[in-house]
């Protein structure tokens, strides 16, 4: 019956999400040009450069840090984590939608994630790439970094395993790789392709080196595919124990606020949504600069936008778990902490992400809205600048206010926090510029199986 | 501050539009530009200094070097060589590794407290309090411990100065010489001396020796935190004047009458001790302490009920008091209201049923009258012998400071003064304003200084002589009981300086006869040349001169007093102004010591700065808040302060602090906060109506430590009164949320077999002093971060003191909680840390383990007391050479980077374990005695072994008023709360709140 | 369409693959072993002193005690380096000529002290007591090695965090009978833990494996 149900919801996909008349070429035409074409796009150029200053900023930034230490931040004692802590965790958040829609639509045979999953992946990576920086920069003495790794060193000491930061290490460090190989597996028969297409010589073994003589024969198909199925198998658990780390970071610890048992799932659920706000937020332009509306139709859009609606709700009903829990429990510091949130010096924070993160995707629940470009951006910026919220009031309010009130104080950053905060968009953007032109963002050949199924139906 | 903006905006300006080698140019113009880099300077204190330069190029490599995970080659170079240096020839009884302790005294606000200086191989690191000194009791007080750094402090004078150049001792001498040559013929006419309290027997003789030489001429004693009114009251009394030696101990009833005796006091370590004797362990014979105060203090922190009035009205309550206790008082035309006479009666009533067995005690700053009041009181309610003994003053000449330097500028006016000599003081810095010294003081031909620092006068002086620090010169003192005490030097003068008694001597016209000498050959005409060295040796050993506590005399205060000795004041008029000295930096003597700079001042917890404190009403009345500039109008003067508002205080009355505002002295010392000493007048030194208060619209943010002040309903300042106690022992034991008895962890309870440190402070004796804040800092390197840090909350106290307000806004409770690491057995910081830094020992010593902690601040954030400090940037000086010789060898001197908090004084345990394990013993109780545990003048901090049932702590641990904080956490903490008991009068309401009546 | 690559490439490929694993793997191992490697340690460097001054001839040889010059060793954290008078004491007399000792008898009649280059140094943030190692029976041997054989003193051992740690886990591997510490000579007998439990019982070795034992 299963089986007949995936059948079933094929045969609508398979309309949909491959628009227009395509044949094997024009599709390979349609996606390797966008890489192989000489010139570049006025829009390019423009949105590189803005990457590539951002991207210096952060530079910039980062060296500040290393030769003027870390009291440049705002963060102070009560307060020791601020933008640093709250940036990571939404990077490695935005970075979830890749492996999941790579890894796990593909378990669920969902066709739709054709088109996406590529630069999804990238996306994934780069996010990865922006949030890795954190774990580094927040310490006190970043030098010393080596020393969360375990080996065999001449202290004659370990790292200490019951920690979550330690978790984070391996956490973040396995994620990276597998998104990285998964990515890498993906692109190489599209390599191939570009590698037979491009007249230039010197593109010609660039793409050939990094296809890894790649020849398209059934080996080579069988072999691909089995790769692919195992890396999907390994992604998988990956996308949920990634973030439920993330979350033990905080749910281990014993600050109100911080010390709640639902973090693991409703991090996981945050990441994905966010996840798919930041996917909505890159296709949608995109598809308009280079014209891939056949690709990238409304029904994938409408499916994501789905996906944000469903998630967007299991983090509502995480946030609304939370404050029943802080009143529930009876515990002083967690009702005050909640207050805090809800009526008192937070409260602006607290309903600006309410508004964000769970008023803001409602309107999705319409067939027309989903089908509004404009509407599904706003609805996904919203999202990103919830998401990011939703980790501020995390970290910052509940620090600022914990047990003994003579100690609180509020944080506030300083430039050098958003120097570095805006500085990952740069990093993360000149990488994803890059990708979408020297890379096929989207799989061609797999594009190509869809032109197959469209015509033969199996 | 305005000064700030103004220069940041000439910068600017100067920089407008430049380009290229212009704009480096005109940075290197504002680099040589003094205004410039005084206020670089002013904005980062020593070892601030460096925090926002950029680093030279080495380290920037060394650290991009780092941060491109080329570190991990760190390990594979050999480490740099090292030299060792010996000794040429050994010295006596120094083992290097080992420190040493000798004896010496510190002589504050005239008064001698004694001490023990801890030394390593010759450098003072160390103060602490000398047992068997009367003032001291083994105790300390704050400036007693930052006294020490003092010593080391980089800005103080190096040189002999001529008009501001280097000269020498030698040319200062003939020119002196010359000078008091000519003085001859006219017997001194034209000579003034001014210096501090003489208090020091061998000072006091060579003055005598001097005046004898030039009969015309004056030796004029001024210290602006003096004494004049007490003496003025006492000759009112018993018609000379006499010192007030109290004992607390003997008091079962203590009314203040606007009196600070806690802790501003000479002699207050030991009344605060005494005092504190009487409560600290609740019970039958728990003693009473009324206080009747213009401005908050300790001691009305820790009163049973508190009475605001301004400090004009003092003198009403004083006398109706009076009145009510059997001494005979003009009658007032102004009657306090019913609700003070009810307090009042209270205490009368109190008072009468404990005659012999009470204690009235007026405040310094309160008029001769109250002072006169006070001591008839005791006399009447036969305290007078019990609880109050008088003795000869111990300032022998008992000068009366204002008039005297009254006078000295009034014949400075006139010119009559042609040689102005001032011994160790700062006139022109610290003279009431009306006087006018600043002025007078350049009509004096020739101007001789003598200092530690190059301060304001010495700026106007003809000649500044650099003095000697107590700790490098031989002296003398008597402490508040008459105890002659001795001071000896620990470390030869660090810079060309000159001891007191050695320039004194050259006044004399002796050349160079060394301090000691002068010294010795003062007690040789005491003692005689039999067998001196033996009694010199013994004294200089003790630390002070055995059986020289002057004998009690026999003196009767009047019984009652006529209109004229008692003047009621007028109703005052509009608003009061009260001029006390600053908590930490107390007449500006301090200014420029980072420790005393950064202590939050208690109440207020106020650093880098002072203020213009007022009350919560007059806050709303007049539309002002914290950080709001106010420009004060009063006496003489005009100043422009910020505010703050403190609940408690009266609210008629605005109360500054003196010692802010200098203009020089020290880069710290400059131009902090504002001068109080412009609105005093020689008149009105003390206090003042007619204060006129003008909001600027300008705002001067002030670093408070603590900026919340209530506590939340949360539990953890427990108190209740000796009748809640009596009735139920156990009232502080509060049942929490947790149906699950027994253990609640998963983990099963590690057995501690050896040894298990713990703590216990009793809130019933801390008076919140900050005496262990002080002491903690100076035994254990901890930095200073200047204001910008404590602006965001980055100071680095390991123990830091927290304080409540609580009940009435107006008249609140204040009460004080030292919260220090909690070294918790289930320590929530420990499993959070990825690289174990900071971890347990088999003894409960939570350990931090500064070289492993790579900083990810965890467990700060998870450790519930917050009382984990960060090192944010390179806090600890490593530029300053003399502040390195301060430092304790025995505990890390932390880098940027790393997380820091109190140890336990895990260096004092370790070395008595190391002796203990040698003698092949046990760690005896007392044999481990924590640096905050040592200054406390009250006994509140109690440390030990917890699993010695004989031990102090074990048994404090036992009483059912001990609490844990935040223990519904699990933590489990060691260090654990005696809950406050106080012992209100049944009929009173317990601190009661009634308002001073408004005028 | 010619081919983009030679046939060579395909190994090529294999090979670098593997070979950056071994690669790495190498890498790492090279780091493990430099970092213990005497040229970081010093371990067995004879270092240049002021003066070339000889273990070997004044304890082998004179048969001097270790405490004639290291006084403080036995109540201090610091062994104690003597005074150029301890020196002095015999060279007033013996070699008072050789050229070799003039900066000590320089340092003497100058009262500038000698100053001698660090062998054993220990980070800042280490604190090493000597007074109880030797009250619990560690030989100075045992540490500082053959002193009494070093013609110029070297580094015996390396003096790293693990290499304490292996005496601060097992105690009772390293210590022996009290009266043998400063004997230069004395041997340790194999079965040592066996045949003398007495000594190991009565030297109370507690737990020291406390970071703030040596770390404060």
């Amino acid at each position: 019956m299963a089986t007949k149900h995936i059948k079933k919801s094929q045969k609508e996909t398979d309309e949909s999400i491959l628009g227009g008349d395509h044949t094997y070429g024009s599709v390979n035409e349609k996606i390797s040009s966008i890489v192989l074409t000489k010139e570049f796009k006025p829009v390019w150029l423009f949105g590189f450069a803005v990457a590539l200053t951002l991207f210096l900023v952060l530079q910039i930034s980062v060296g500040r840090l290393f030769t003027h230490y870390i009291g440049i931040w705002g963060i102070n004692v009560p307060v020791g984590w601020g933008f640093d802590i709250i940036n990571f965790v939404w990077w490695i958040g935005i970075g979830h939608a890749g492996t999941l829609i790579s890894a796990i639509l593909l378990l669920f045979k969902q066709q739709w994630r054709t088109s996406i999953n590529r630069f999804a992946e990238a996306m994934t990576l780069f996010a990865v790439a922006c949030a890795a920086l954190f774990p580094i920069l927040h310490l006190g003495r970043p030098e010393k970094f080596y020393w969360l790794f375990p080996y065999p060193s001449t202290f004659g000491v370990w790292p200490q395993f019951r920690s979550p930061l330690e978790w984070d290490v391996f956490a973040v460090s396995t994620y990276a790789t597998v998104s990285a190989l998964f990515w890498y597996v993906g692109l190489v028969p599209d390599l191939a392709a570009l590698r037979d297409r491009t007249k230039h010589q010197g593109l010609k073994v660039l793409y050939g080196v990094l296809c890894l003589g790649w020849r398209g024969s059934a080996r080579h198909w069988f072999r691909y595919e089995t790769a692919y199925l195992l890396l999907a198998g390994l992604g998988t658990p990956l996308v949920l124990s990634v973030h439920s780390i993330i979350g033990l970071d905080f749910a281990t610890s014993i600050v109100p606020g911080w010390h709640a048992t639902i973090f693991p799932p409703y991090f996981v659920a945050g990441a994905i949504f966010a996840g798919f706000a930041m996917v909505i937020t890159l296709a949608v332009p995109l598809r308009k600069i280079y014209h891939l509306e056949d690709f990238i139709t409304m029904k994938h859009l409408d499916n994501m936008a789905k996906v944000m609606l469903a998630t967007g709700m299991l983090v509502g009903y995480g946030y609304a778990m939370e404050a029943f829990m802080a009143f529930y429990s009876g515990n002083n510091y967690e009702i005050a902490m909640m207050k805090n949130r809800l009526i008192g010096h937070f409260a602006p924070f607290y309903w600006a992400l309410i508004v964000c993160n769970l008023l803001a995707p409602q309107i999705l629940w319409s067939k027309k809205a989903r089908g509004n470009l404009v509407i599904l951006y706003i609805v996904a910026m919203f999202v990103n600048v919830g998401m990011w919220l939703e980790r501020y009031i995390i970290i910052v309010t509940s620090l600022a206010r914990d047990f003994i009130p003579s100690s609180w104080h509020d944080y506030a950053p300083t430039i050098w926090d958003w120097g570095i905060f805006l500085g990952t968009f740069g990093l993360f953007f000149t990488l994803f510029f890059l990708f979408i032109r020297f890379v096929p963002m989207i799989s061609v050949f797999e594009m190509q199986e869809l032109v197959h199924k469209k015509k033969h139906g199996h | 501050m305005k000064e700030e903006a103004s220069l940041l905006a000439q910068v600017r300006e100067k920089l407008q539009g430049l380009k290229g080698p212009q704009f480096w140019k005109s940075l290197d113009e504002l680099a040589d530009n003094e205004e410039f880099r005084t206020y670089l300077k002013e904005e980062y204190p020593y070892g601030a200094a460096e925090f926002d330069k950029p680093v030279d190029r080495r380290d920037f490599l060394k650290l991009m070097g780092a941060s491109l995970l080329l570190s991990g080659l760190a390990g594979c170079k050999p480490q740099p060589l090292e030299k060792i240096v010996p000794y040429v020839k050994a010295v006596e009884d120094i083992v290097p590794g080992k420190p040493l302790f000798y004896a010496t005294s510190y002589l504050f606000n005239g008064s001698a407290i004694g001490l023990l200086v801890e030394s390593h191989l010759g450098r003072p690191t160390k103060v602490e309090g000398n047992p068997e000194h009367p003032e001291s009791l083994g105790a300390t007080n704050l400036f007693a411990q930052a006294s020490v750094l003092s010593l080391y402090d980089p800005d103080r004078s190096k040189a002999v100065l001529n008009a501001g150049r280097v000269s020498t001792w030698s040319r200062f001498v003939t020119q002196l010489a010359e000078d008091l040559e000519s003085q001859k013929a006219a017997q001194g006419t034209g000579v003034r001396v001014l210096s501090g309290p003489l208090t020091s027997p061998t000072l006091l003789a060579q003055a005598k020796e001097f005046l004898a030489l030039y009969p015309k001429a004056k030796w004029v004693e001024y210290d602006p935190v003096f004494r004049d009114y007490e003496r003025a009251g006492s000759e009112l009394a018993f018609g000379e004047v006499v010192d007030p030696v109290y004992s607390f101990d003997k008091a079962d009833i203590v009314v203040s009458l606007d009196a600070d005796f806690l802790f501003s006091l000479p002699g207050s370590i030991c009344y605060a001790k005494q005092f504190i004797s009487r409560r600290s362990l609740p019970g039958d014979g728990m003693n009473r302490l009324y206080a009747l105060e213009s401005t908050p203090t300790l001691t009305g922190a820790a009163a049973d009920h508190v009475m605001r009035s301004s400090a004009s009205d003092v003198l009403r309550f004083a006398a109706a008091l009076a009145g009510k206790t059997g001494v005979t008082i003009p009658s007032d035309n102004t009657p306090l209201t019913p609700k003070e006479t009810e307090w009042l009666n209270a205490v009368a009533k109190d008072l009468n049923a404990n005659r012999g067995k009470c204690l009235v005690v007026a405040g310094r700053d309160q008029t001769p009258a109250v002072h006169a009041l006070a001591h008839a009181m005791n006399k009447a309610l036969g305290n007078a012998g019990t609880t109050v003994k008088y003795i000869s003053p111990v300032e022998e000449r008992a000068s009366r400071h204002i008039q005297a330097l009254k006078e000295l500028s009034a014949e400075l006016a006139s010119g009559k003064v042609e040689l102005l000599i001032t011994l160790d003081v700062n006139p022109v810095y610290n003279a009431p304003a009306d006087l006018e010294f600043e002025k007078h003081y350049l009509k004096a031909p020739r101007r001789v200084h003598y200092g530690l620092f190059v301060d304001e006068t010495a700026l106007m002086a003809h000649w500044h002589v650099p003095g000697t620090h107590y700790l490098e010169h031989f002296s003398d003192a008597r402490a508040f009981d008459g105890t002659a005490s001795m001071v000896q030097p620990l470390i030869k003068p660090l810079y060309a300086g000159k001891s007191p008694h050695e320039f004194a001597s050259a006044l004399l016209g002796k050349k160079d006869e060394s301090g000691e000498d002068i010294v010795i050959n003062y007690w040789k005409k005491i003692w005689g040349e039999s067998d001196f060295t033996t009694k010199w040796r013994r004294a200089l050993h003790a630390g002070f001169v055995q059986g020289t506590v002057s004998a009690p005399k026999n003196v009767s205060a009047k019984s009652g007093f006529n209109p004229q000795e008692i003047a009621y004041p007028a109703a005052a008029q509009g608003l009061e102004l009260i001029i006390r000295p600053d908590p930490s930096v107390w007449d500006g003597s301090f200014a420029n010591n980072s420790w005393l700079q950064e202590l939050p001042k208690f109440l207020t917890t106020l650093t880098w700065d002072n203020a213009a404190i007022i009350s919560p009403k007059l806050a709303e009345k007049e539309g002002l808040k914290q950080d709001d500039v106010v420009e004060l109008k009063a006496g003489a003067g005009v100043v422009e302060a910020s505010i703050y508002v403190l609940p408690g205080q009266p609210d008629e009355s605005v109360t500054v602090h003196l010692g802010y505002g200098r203009t020089a002295g020290g880069e710290l010392a400059k131009d902090r906060g504002f001068n109080a000493y412009r609105l005093r007048t020689s008149k009105e030194p003390s206090f003042l109506s007619g204060l006129r208060l003008r909001k600027t619209g300008k705002t001067n943010r002030l670093a408070s430590t603590q900026n919340h002040h209530s506590m939340e309903n949360r539990d953890l300042i427990r108190k209740g009164t000796l009748e809640e106690y009596s009735k139920d022992p156990e009232f502080a034991v509060v049942e929490h949320h947790t149906p699950y008895k027994g253990d609640p962890s998963m983990y099963p309870q590690y057995p501690y077999e050896g040894y298990a440190w713990g703590m216990v402070i009793n809130l019933n004796a801390c008076i919140g002093c900050n005496a262990c804040v002080v002491a903690c800092q100076s035994e254990n390197n901890v930095p200073t971060v200047g204001k910008k840090e404590v602006l965001n909350s980055r100071e680095m106290h390991w123990i830091r003191i927290d304080r409540y307000f609580s009940g009435d806004l107006d008249n609140p409770e204040k009460d004080h909680q030292p919260v220090l690491c909690m070294h918790c057995e289930k320590a929530p910081c420990e499993p959070v840390c990825p690289v174990g830094a900071t971890t347990h020992s088999d003894e409960g010593l939570n350990e931090m383990t500064y070289n492993r902690c790579v900083g990810t601040k965890y467990c700060s954030n998870n450790c519930p007391y917050k009382v984990r400090r960060f090192n944010f940037f390179e806090y600890a000086d490593k530029n300053v050479e003399t502040l390195k010789m301060q430092r304790n060898p025995d505990v890390t001197v932390r880098a940027r980077g790393v997380m820091e908090k109190c140890t336990f004084c895990v260096q004092r345990i370790n070395s008595a374990r190391i002796e203990a394990k040698k003698a092949d013993r046990r760690i005896k109780d007392g044999d481990v005695v924590t640096a905050c545990q040592s200054a406390c003048p009250t006994q509140a901090i109690v440390f030990g072994d917890i699993n010695d049932p004989e031990s102090a702590v074990a048994k404090l641990k036992k009483l059912p008023l001990n609490y844990g904080l935040l223990t519904e956490l699990n933590t489990v903490p060691r260090v654990s709360y005696l809950a406050k008991v106080k012992n209100p009068n049944p009929e009173l309401v317990p601190n009661t709140g009634v308002p001073s009546h408004g005028h | 369409m010619p081919q983009i690559f030679h046939r060579s490439a395909n190994t090529i490929a294999k090979v670098s693959i593997f070979g950056t694993v071994f690669f790495l793997a190498g890498l790492g191992w090279y780091g493990a072993t430099i970092v213990r490697s005497p040229w970081t340690t010093r371990v067995g460097h004879a270092l240049d002193q002021p003066v070339p001054f000889s273990h070997q001839h004044h304890v082998e040889g004179l048969g001097i005690d270790c405490r004639y010059c290291h006084t403080s060793v036995e109540d201090s954290s610091f062994a104690g380096i003597p005074p150029t008078q301890t020196c002095m004491n015999c060279h007033s007399v013996m070699w008072n000529k050789a050229p070799m000792l003039e900066p000590v008898r320089e340092s003497f009649r100058t009262e500038e002290p000698i100053q001698w280059v660090r062998v054993h140094d220990l980070p800042d943030f280490v604190y090493f007591d000597h007074s109880i190692h030797v009250a619990k029976g560690v030989a100075c041997i045992t540490c500082h090695g053959p002193v009494n054989e070093m013609p110029l003193t070297w580094r015996q051992n390396t003096l790293r965090m693990e290499w304490c740690l292996q005496c601060h886990k097992a105690p009772e591997k390293q210590i022996g009978p009290k009266d043998k510490v400063f004997d230069v000579h004395w041997k340790k007998p194999a079965n040592f833990e066996e045949t003398h439990k007495e000594v190991i019982s009565e030297a109370k070795l507690g737990k020291i494996t406390n970071c703030s034992i040596c770390h404060r």
